[in-house]
């Protein structure tokens, strides 16, 4: 933002000014730049002068400074609604109309003097180019490069205009919600959309001569390298940093989530809300990890004597903890704000069911075996990229309307090059006993051991190959781990049903117009952004070790057992000694 | 103060009641309307509340000599009356005709819910989705249901062999059902309603949540025990009319701004009211077996059994006074059931906490501008006006009984073994055996 104003003012001719002083101030996009004469008339018009304090700072700070705006158009909204109060309720399209066109269309012609036909043309140009969301972050680039070029500024319009065609139609057509959502579209929606480039230093100076769609490959690319390296590093450390790393991401997921709510519903002042929605994230944690250490940790618990009288009353203390957040929020619903509260409880269970059941389920699927961890991490990640690159070098056919950059070249590339590779990670990960085992604590060393005699799964046997490749590939049998059989299920999800969870994530960025969930990663947005494929994946291996893999956990089964009364103990005791004897597993007065 | 909002005239919309749209507004509204200048609840006023009046004919020709506000008193209280002796014929009637009541009661409520979304959002004319939200709801069911079927018709279960497969991949099988509606619903995004489906997504699943997520703890409390079903379910319904009751006649505090006809002397009365329904009647239930055991599917005569030796629980005991009450009622001792010492905190919880369910559901109610959920009970609202209180409470009576009461539930966990692999069973007996040898419950010599 700071960037841009040093090119926009002698862009802006002041009529438009004029005009969207006069009529809704806040502009309709933060990430745009403002003359400060307009600012100024605005400021005059009753509006914080903040954002103009904040176009003057240099560019260097636009992280702190393009907070501040939010909150001053939270607070701008809040007097704003009075003009719309005095239709409420009667709004019909026609009337949105009206006011809509002048905000954008008739700004739109201001500046550039062209007709908007061609303007929504260019776009496509881009879209076809690199891609919708290369497209954006292009544009942020090359503004880092050309800051104060007027040309890029113009690009930069250009680039932004389909979004602002589509809200606009969007808003016409969808009658309903219009007012809603076209004041969330106006300074809510798409104030998240991080546009500050924050590609390192390094990186911009070493890439500057680059044409812009191979910059952008070469950022992502390396960002990918170096997230993967870290993957290994991490991995490297064992099973408990893994652990941490999960839940450090799904905090992460949790927080990008829930702070794209407070920006689309101007929520910062609802009183307690920000602590609520923590408070929750931490009652669910607390619920799933004290399950986890219960299960898992079984032999610590017994033997602390506050951490078995914690684990006893898990569930209850949990519950009693949840019931203190669901009163405090009933009690903290205030006349004012009742709808957008209960919005955003919604908005924070919804987060919640989504991120961190599977942040549990994926800690889960770590205690079987890392393999289970892994591979199927893995797929998703090879998915991402094969479909990437597939897609980057042969895209043609788009294949959804909902992500423009994903195509059928993408896709179907992307399935095959991600069973190929899980069968070869698969197999080199087989033969490795700290991969394939479980993960147990141990109660002597307090750590985690994973040791064990490989289960068949990853012994290797001979198999038939069916008789079509057999002809093909002239072998008749090949041995590889019964586990590369499932991987290939895994796999196929991954590259399958995986994507799915992306267009969901790009459907709710598009819906609440937001290029991306946050501004963690250059090149890459949020974490969010990396995790959506992922996150259908964990149910998924959980799903499938119960279902084909082996049933419950036998020392899981155990350890309920020991918490029985001494008679129900006896009872399912003599049961399973009785489906023994019937099943002739157990000789029936024999002493086993 | 008679408002007429807004007139839809939806060939839409399914419910006559729905159609014709007439707000009620009571003082609190007024000012509540005027003070709320807040740009979303503006943008949607709904063109909501169902206030057609669907009192009986009968019931509206007998009353007619009396005031409005006795009126309302009786409807409501002929009706109340009516539907707690529906209540009893149901459980006369035995367990599994109450599974179908709470799984009735549960779809209703979804129903009733999802309504309001749709008339909140406009959402008719969304492409799939009210056909989504409702497949949704049978994948939910699908998978709650038959963990239950799973865990307490083993033996029916073991019987057949496609049942039996069915519960071996039986998460598997509700995952994919679940998916393909996920997946659905990814497809269905239209361009122009984005954001509207994905509220209606989460309306969807914050309803699952609520509403199926409850049921299913309300069925295995019943399994526990009728006991666990009836105590509590009419402690929150004696509360409620205690409650009312206290503060028709006494009621001048008026206890939270989201429902200003709850006051601090319905709260209170209602309070100790309940404490003592809940002692008395707990007694009265913990004498018959019928009530007291745990329901149990016979695998052979094809029905639910409650037979059982009553456990510690329903056994009168011996209990000394506290001094401070002594001196009172003149007793040393008292008989009674362990298990009204518990009936103690579940009423405690239906009185104190309960209510937060409802405020919860008027904050609700509020906020979208309605009155009722729906029209479905003559003074009294929809279904879910009336189980609003119940939905905490389900919950905790579960949570109570695994914290309190037993550990894990002996059934599951013996079904849970019997899926284990043959060796790994071996292993388990054998790892038991020792323990209970160890523990002295097993005699050493009886081996095998």
């Amino acid at each position: 933002m700071g960037i841009w104003t040093e090119s926009h003012p002698r862009a802006l001719p002041t009529p438009i000014a004029t005009q969207v002083a006069s009529n809704a101030f806040p502009p309709t996009n933060p990430g745009r730049s403002y003359n400060p004469r307009l600012l100024h008339k605005a400021t005059r018009a009753g509006y914080s002068a903040l954002p103009l304090v904040c176009s003057q700072g240099p560019s260097a700070v636009p992280r702190g400074c393009c907070r501040k705006p939010h909150g001053v158009y939270g607070a701008a909204h809040v007097h704003q609604p009075s003009a719309y109060t005095h239709h409420g309720g009667h709004h019909r399209p026609g009337r949105r109309r009206r006011r809509r066109m002048p905000t954008s269309g008739s700004r739109e012609v201001g500046w550039l003097a062209t007709p908007p036909s061609r303007l929504a043309r260019l776009p496509l140009a881009a879209a076809a180019l690199g891609g919708w969301n290369a497209g954006a972050r292009a544009r942020a680039l090359l503004l880092g490069i050309a800051a104060g070029r007027s040309m890029s500024a113009l690009r930069q319009r250009l680039g932004r205009e389909p979004d602002d065609k589509e809200s606009e139609s969007e808003n016409k057509l969808d009658g309903e919600t219009a007012s809603d959502s076209e004041s969330k579209s106006e300074f809510g929606g798409s104030a998240p959309v991080p546009t500050s480039d924050d590609t390192p230093e390094v990186l911009n100076r070493a890439l500057s001569n680059l044409s812009l769609r191979w910059k952008n490959w070469w950022v992502r690319g390396i960002l990918t390298l170096a997230m993967i390296a870290f993957f290994f590093i991490i991995i490297y450390l064992g099973p408990m940093v893994l652990m941490m790393i999960v839940m450090c991401v799904q905090i992460k997921c949790f927080h990008e989530i829930i702070t794209i709510g407070y920006n689309v519903y101007h929520s910062y002042d609802l009183p307690w809300f920000r602590t609520l929605s923590w408070y929750f994230l931490l009652c669910v944690n607390y619920f799933f990890y004290g399950e986890t250490v219960t299960d898992y940790f079984f032999t610590l618990v017994q033997r602390e004597e506050p951490l078995r009288i914690l684990s006893k009353y898990h569930r209850f203390i949990s519950f009693a903890l949840y019931l203190t957040g669901f009163c405090m929020f009933v009690l903290s619903l205030v006349k004012k704000h009742y709808r957008l509260q209960f919005y955003m409880f919604g908005w924070t269970h919804v987060t919640l069911l989504i991120v961190v059941t599977q942040s549990h389920l994926i800690i889960h699927n770590l205690f079987e075996g890392m393999i289970w961890f892994i591979v199927p991490i893995s797929c998703v990640i090879c998915n991402d990229i094969m479909a990437y690159m597939f897609g980057f070098f042969f895209g043609r056919t788009p294949l959804i309307k909902l992500s423009p950059k994903k195509t059928w070249e993408g896709f179907i590339g992307g399935f095959f090059a991600t069973v190929l590779f899980g069968l070869l990670l698969s197999y080199v990960m087989s033969g490795y006993r700290c991969f394939t085992c479980p993960v147990e604590y141990n109660n002597d060393t307090n750590s985690f051991t994973v040791d064990c005699d490989p289960s068949e799964l990853f012994q290797l046997q001979e198999y038939n190959i069916p008789l079509v490749l057999q002809s093909v590939m002239g072998w008749k049998t090949v041995r590889m781990y019964p586990f590369q059989i499932h991987s290939i299920a895994l796999s196929t999800f991954a590259s399958l049903i995986g994507p799915f969870g992306g267009f969901f994530a790009s459907g709710f960025k598009r819906a609440f117009k937001i290029k991306d969930f946050a501004n963690t990663i250059p090149g890459h947005g949020g974490i969010m952004d990396r995790f959506d494929c992922q996150y259908l994946m964990a149910t998924f291996v959980n799903v499938y070790i119960a279902s084909f893999i082996r049933g419950p956990n036998p020392s899981r089964l155990i350890q309920q057992f020991l918490t029985l009364r001494p008679d129900q103990q006896l009872h399912i005791f003599n049961t399973l000694k009785a489906h023994l004897v019937d099943k002739g597993m157990l000789a029936n007065s024999e002493d086993v | 103060m008679l408002h007429i909002l807004g007139v839809r005239s939806g060939g839409q919309c399914p419910a006559p009641g729905v159609l014709v749209i007439v707000l009620k507004w009571n003082e609190e509204d007024v000012d509540d309307r005027f003070g709320d200048l807040d740009l979303r609840n503006d943008s949607d006023i709904p063109e909501v509340p169902p206030s057609t009046d669907s009192t009986p004919e009968i019931l509206k020709r007998a009353l007619s000599g009396v005031s409005a506000r006795w009126k309302n008193w009786w409807i409501r209280g002929i009706l109340t009356l009516l539907m707690i002796l529906l209540f009893f014929l149901i459980i006369y009637l035995g367990s599994f005709m109450l599974m179908l009541l709470v799984l009735s009661i549960q779809v209703k409520c979804f129903h009733e819910i999802i309504t309001i979304g749709y008339r909140v959002y406009h959402s008719y004319d969304l492409p799939w989705f009210r056909t989504l939200s409702w497949y949704f709801l049978l994948c939910v069911n699908y998978f709650f249901y038959g963990e239950t079927v799973a865990d307490y018709f083993a033996t029916f279960v073991q019987r057949r062999e496609q049942l039996q497969f069915l519960i071996r991949y039986h998460r598997f099988i509700s995952f994919a059902l679940y998916l393909t509606g996920f997946c659905m619903f990814v497809l269905s995004l239209v361009k122009r309603q984005y954001r509207l489906q994905f509220y209606m997504f989460a309306w969807t699943h914050v309803t699952l949540l609520i509403t199926v997520t409850q049921s299913h703890l309300v069925i295995q409390n019943l399994f526990e025990g009728m006991i666990w079903f009836l105590v509590p379910i009419s402690s929150v319904i004696c509360n409620d009319i205690t409650a009312y009751i206290f503060g028709f006649f006494f009621g001048r505090t008026p206890l939270i701004k989201l429902s200003p006809k709850k006051t601090w002397e319905g709260f209170i009365g209602g309070f100790f009211s309940t404490v003592v329904f809940g002692f008395i009647f707990s007694y009265l239930l913990a004498q018959h077996e019928y009530f007291v055991c745990p329901v149990e599917y016979n695998g052979e005569t094809n029905r639910f059994v409650t037979e059982c030796e009553p456990s510690e629980l329903f056994q009168i005991r011996k209990y000394s006074v506290p001094p401070l009450l002594k001196t009172v009622l003149r007793w040393e001792t008292v008989n009674m059931y362990p298990f009204q010492m518990h009936s103690i905190a579940l009423s405690t919880f239906a009185s104190l906490i309960g209510p937060f369910g409802g405020f919860f559901a008027s904050g609700f109610k509020r906020a979208f501008k309605i009155k009722d959920f729906a029209d479905t009970i003559p003074g009294h609202g929809g279904i879910m006006d009336r189980f609003d209180c119940q939905y905490l409470m389900a919950t905790f009576v579960h949570v109570y009984i695994t914290s309190f009461i037993r550990g894990p539930n002996p059934s599951k966990l013996l079904k849970q073994l019997l899926v284990l692999q043959p060796e790994q069973q071996l292993n388990v007996y054998k790892t038991l055996k020792s323990h209970l040898v160890e523990k002295g419950i097993l005699q050493p010599s009886t081996k095998g």
